[in-house]
């Protein structure tokens, strides 16, 4: 089973981004479990919202306490709450910002983790490139799929545009592509970056 | 056909299905996407029904209550604090033998207002006269509702389905919406069996006197005893039209030669089934038991399906009865030991998930393992601290203030933490 | 539907449904084998105002559908006395639910038949002045607001007559209920509380509002069948004495409701989307004394002395009411039930307001 944990804020997105994702596994033939965190609905206030994916029947409904992976929508969110509890060694973190960890004031934390599982996407600017509206959901998830592999770029485009319209749906794709690109690029700099330890 | 859906939309789409032709609402969190679902088929002549917006809950089950009785199929659907304010028109269909569905989003209660899951709504109605069959996953949710309403017509009873709130009705996941031909051979229209016909005039809710309420009454108990063989009769039907198993009385779940059974109901019983296979693979002899059909009480099946080996039930409790020890177990006690002969197993009642505090595996490992040491009640995951601490401020003064909002203050303003 | 057979009395010129009247022009009360929607053999008191304007109401109505219509009773007076178990006296399609939810399940009963393509079948709800401005409010509210097919019909003897005379939002000022002792300073209802459903009615702005009394029961056949020529929300506010709660003479009712009318207390008019189409002139003004002195819950007023104080006040509400529907005025223009026949029961749906 891979679990997904989602932080933003009401009126990002947050819980259609888990929606989408697990229909872009369903897409692909397997288990997905989506659900927000349920707090009143309001905008700006913290929200969580999680997904399971799994080969198998999800039966727990337990909120994401050990996630594979964390989407965090919202960067203001990085220091009012213990964000990242329940994450492994292992595991996954995608920003959206455009200022790298050691910007987000994040090196402590990145360093007991693998630096090409921890990347960033300006996914709110490039929502604004490409549908005109800063709704990051969308392109964090091309860049989730590129990331983690837990869903391919395909199955997200298709759960995109099943789910919206014309504009929109071409829209939100454009922008789930473009940072799905940037993501694999980044790695690939991080990676190519590695050098022996004793440099 | 299969589809990755949310739970109220997969629960309006199966409603859709069985053709109710009154459908009544007023909004309360967090049934509302059932309903605005229903409203927007109506409106694009998906669904042939008259759909009502109502003016309370009371109104919405008053005009089911109408319809229902001049031979339509009504539903409607509410959750908690609505749920309270229709209790009189609630048991007004009962007692009348109205054939009404209603969903119930199972919503705690106030005060203090909480719109997160727990069972309290609909247990507190537990004696209206109501069959009550509670959803584990929101495939259940969209079959019982189907198969609610065959019961109801057949027994003249209304049928309450109940999932819980938000983590079925605001969850996304998979499930299968039958087709419309596969439902109409499942369910035929309705014939009722008292209508308000001109043509052949009947008074309906006379008033009953001392020398025949007692005799009216027993013909309610009657149909609830009946119930017991249609419901899961409505299943095995169910399963062979559509081919899965679905509602029943009960469900039990790896319980050859568990020494420790947990009981509950909902959609808890996933987080509960997974803990247990946990625990199994560490040698731990513990299975489960569900109840589906919380009205009529299933005490045959639950003594049937108890192995030999229980020495011990942990029976979950999502609501609260203040005063009394535990509203399930009550039930659950009674069935095991119907002679009073004193053999029944060890039973606790936990106190679990109130106003939508998660059911964690966790918390479950930890309670089977300390099950030896639990009091006959307990309260699962209980901030001792928090009570404590509002108990002093009590005992030290006599104007301490809102207990809530003392004790929100103590928990401080960041978000919750995330689980435990 | 079974018949009975009547024996009349002639009792003077305002004889039942006045035989001279041409057949269509009959009430249907008239008939001397006739069937009645609301049956002999009923528990009512003597004299009780209610199942009178209920026999008339539904009789019209019955007559105006041809027969189809369901009738959705509130608990009260009317529900309790028709139907002691284990006998009906109704010889209609009648539901009883709740107290306060008569204009729901009414609005349900009409939804029903809408979804199954009965429209040609009508719908009536019922109820007591309690069951209907007081805990029945909001569902009257929301069937109006939602315009339900619905004719709702109060029948108002003006407190809660059938758990012992409890005053409600309908009770008149200065009458003596038990929650409203004759006692203290201020005896009897409070001045300044009270609803006027009908204007609350109106102010729905629905299709049809009416009142009327059992004073004039042609008037109250008249507008029965007047509002099933309407689709949508109606509603018709039926003043009936109580003999039993007002401490009056069984034999007084239909006479203390005409001097209900003839003071100006209670205005009998008609309005269609809120505003007023047609009102009842008073034919020979009476003091309010006049109607008081006939009622014991009001016999604090005058014994042991007479308090013109409360008196005047009640006249002033009356002479409000007056000038506010013009009750006086235009006195030799009024319609007269005689001299010019009145339109029929079946009446055409567009006919012009009756003035």
């Amino acid at each position: 089973m891979f679990q997904v944990r989602f932080h933003g804020r009401g009126g990002q997105g947050v819980v259609t981004a888990a929606e989408l994702l697990a229909a872009a596994a369903f897409g692909e033939g397997r288990h997905a479990q989506a659900f927000p965190s349920f707090g009143s609905e309001r905008m700006g206030a913290p929200v969580m919202s999680f997904c399971r994916i799994d080969d198998k029947p999800i039966r727990t409904r337990e909120p994401v306490i050990e996630p594979d992976a964390l989407v965090i929508q919202d960067p203001t969110l990085l220091h009012e709450a213990d964000l990242f509890a329940g994450l492994g060694t292992e595991g996954y973190v995608l920003v959206n910002s455009s200022r790298d960890f050691g910007q987000l004031g994040l090196d402590e934390f990145a360093a007991a983790h693998h630096p090409d599982r921890l990347l960033v996407v300006p996914a709110s600017a490039l929502a604004l490139t490409h549908l005109r509206r800063p709704l990051p959901g969308a392109p964090l998830l091309g860049g989730l799929a590129a990331l983690t592999g837990v869903v391919s770029l395909d199955a997200v485009l298709a759960a995109i545009n099943d789910r919206f319209k014309g504009q929109v749906a071409a829209g939100n794709a454009a922008a789930a592509r473009a940072a799905s690109e940037f993501v694999i690029a980044e790695r690939t700099a991080l990676t190519s970056r590695k050098v022996p330890t004793d440099a | 056909m299969l589809k990755q859906i949310e739970g109220s939309r997969a629960v309006a789409e199966a409603v859709a299905l069985c053709r109710p032709q009154v459908v009544c609402a007023y909004p309360i969190t967090p049934q509302t996407h059932i309903v605005e679902a229903l409203a927007a088929m109506v409106r694009r002549g998906e669904l042939a029904a008259a759909f009502r917006n109502v003016e309370s809950e009371f109104a919405a089950m008053s005009v089911a209550i109408g319809a229902s009785a001049a031979g339509a199929r009504a539903y409607t659907a509410t959750a908690s604090q609505g749920l309270l304010y229709m209790s009189e028109a609630v048991w007004n269909a009962a007692g009348l033998g109205l054939p009404i569905v209603m969903t119930v989003a199972n919503r705690a209660i106030g005060a203090p207002i909480n719109i997160w899951n727990d069972h309290s709504d609909a247990m507190s109605q537990r004696d209206a006269g109501w069959i009550q069959l509670y959803a584990e996953t929101s495939q259940e949710a969209a079959d019982l509702h189907i198969q609610a309403f065959a019961i109801a017509e057949r027994l003249s009873l209304p049928v309450m389905v109940c999932m819980d709130g938000f983590v079925l009705t605001h969850a996304s996941e998979r499930a299968d919406i039958p087709a419309q031909h596969q439902v109409d051979a499942f369910l035929p229209p309705y014939e009722p069996r008292q209508v308000l016909d001109p043509e052949d005039p009947v008074s309906i809710g006379a008033m009953v006197g001392p020398e025949a309420f007692t005799e009216v009454r027993y013909l309610a108990y009657e149909r609830m005893r009946q119930a017991l063989d249609v419901i899961p009769a409505t299943a095995a039907s169910f399963e062979r039209q559509f081919g899965r198993a679905s509602g029943g009385l009960v469900r039990p779940y790896r319980l050859d030669g568990a020494e420790t059974v947990i009981v509950g109901l909902g959609s808890l019983l996933g987080t509960v089934k997974d803990a247990v296979d946990e625990l199994r693979d560490a040698g731990e002899p513990v299975g489960v038991l569900g109840i589906t059909s919380f009205r009529p009480f299933p005490a045959d099946a639950v003594r049937l399906a108890l192995p030999a080996t229980a020495r011990r039930l942990l029976v979950l409790e999502r609501a609260l009865a203040p005063g009394s020890d535990g509203i399930v177990t009550a039930d659950i006690r009674t069935s095991l030991d119907p002679a009073g002969s004193g053999h029944a197993p060890r039973i606790s009642a936990v106190i679990a998930g109130l106003g939508g505090r998660p059911v964690t595996r966790k918390s479950l490992s930890r309670l089977v393992r300390n099950a030896w040491t639990l009091p006959p009640v307990s309260f699962l995951d209980l901030d001792h601290g928090l009570v404590d601490a509002e108990l002093a401020r009590m005992r030290t003064r006599r104007r301490s203030g809102p207990s809530a909002e003392n004790m929100l203050r103590d928990v401080g303003v960041a978000p919750s933490a995330i689980g435990n | 539907m079974p018949t009975q057979r009547i024996r009349f009395y002639q009792t003077g010129s305002f004889a039942a449904g006045n035989r001279l009247l041409p057949a269509d022009l009959r009430s249907v009360q008239s008939l001397p084998e006739r069937a009645n929607a609301l049956t002999c053999g009923h528990r009512a008191c003597q004299g009780c105002g209610e199942a009178l304007g209920a026999r008339y109401a539904l009789d019209a109505v019955l007559r105006a559908t041809k027969g189809k219509v369901i009738a959705v009773n509130a608990t009260g007076c009317l529900e309790v006395f028709s139907t002691p178990f284990p006998e009906t006296s109704w010889q209609i399609a009648w539901l009883h639910s709740l107290f306060g939810n008569a204009p729901a399940v009414a609005a349900g009963v009409a939804a029903a038949l809408e979804a199954a393509g009965r429209t040609d079948i009508r719908v009536v709800g019922q109820g007591g002045d309690g069951g209907t401005v007081d805990i029945g409010m909001a569902c009257l509210s929301g069937m109006f607001e939602r315009n339900d097919d619905v004719l709702y019909i109060c029948y108002d003897n003006q407190a809660y007559m059938n758990t012992g005379v409890q005053r409600s939002g309908a009770t008149p000022p200065a009458a003596r209920t038990a929650t409203t002792p004759a006692a203290g300073p201020e005896p009897g209802n409070a001045f300044g509380q009270g609803k006027n459903a009908a204007l609350i009615a109106m102010a729905h702005e629905i299709p049809y509002v009416a009142t009327a009394t059992v004073a004039d029961l042609r008037d109250l056949e008249y507008k029965a069948a007047r509002a099933m020529d309407f689709r949508g929300a109606r509603y018709l506010h039926i003043l009936v004495p109580c003999p039993l709660g007002w401490g009056s003479s069984p034999a007084d009712t239909i006479k203390v409701a005409r001097l209900a009318t003839e003071s100006g207390l209670f205005p009998v008019f008609e309005a269609e989307s809120g505003q007023v189409t047609a009102a009842s002139p008073i034919r020979r003004q009476v003091p309010v004394t006049d109607y008081l002195r006939l009622q014991a819950r009001y016999a604090h007023l005058f014994h042991p002395d007479e308090r013109t104080d409360v008196i005047a006040r009640i006249q002033a509400s009356a002479d409000r009411n007056i000038v506010r529907f013009g009750l006086l005025d235009n006195q030799d223009q009024r319609p007269d039930h005689f001299e010019r026949p009145r339109a029929t029961l079946a009446a055409q749906p567009d006919s012009a307001s009756r003035r």
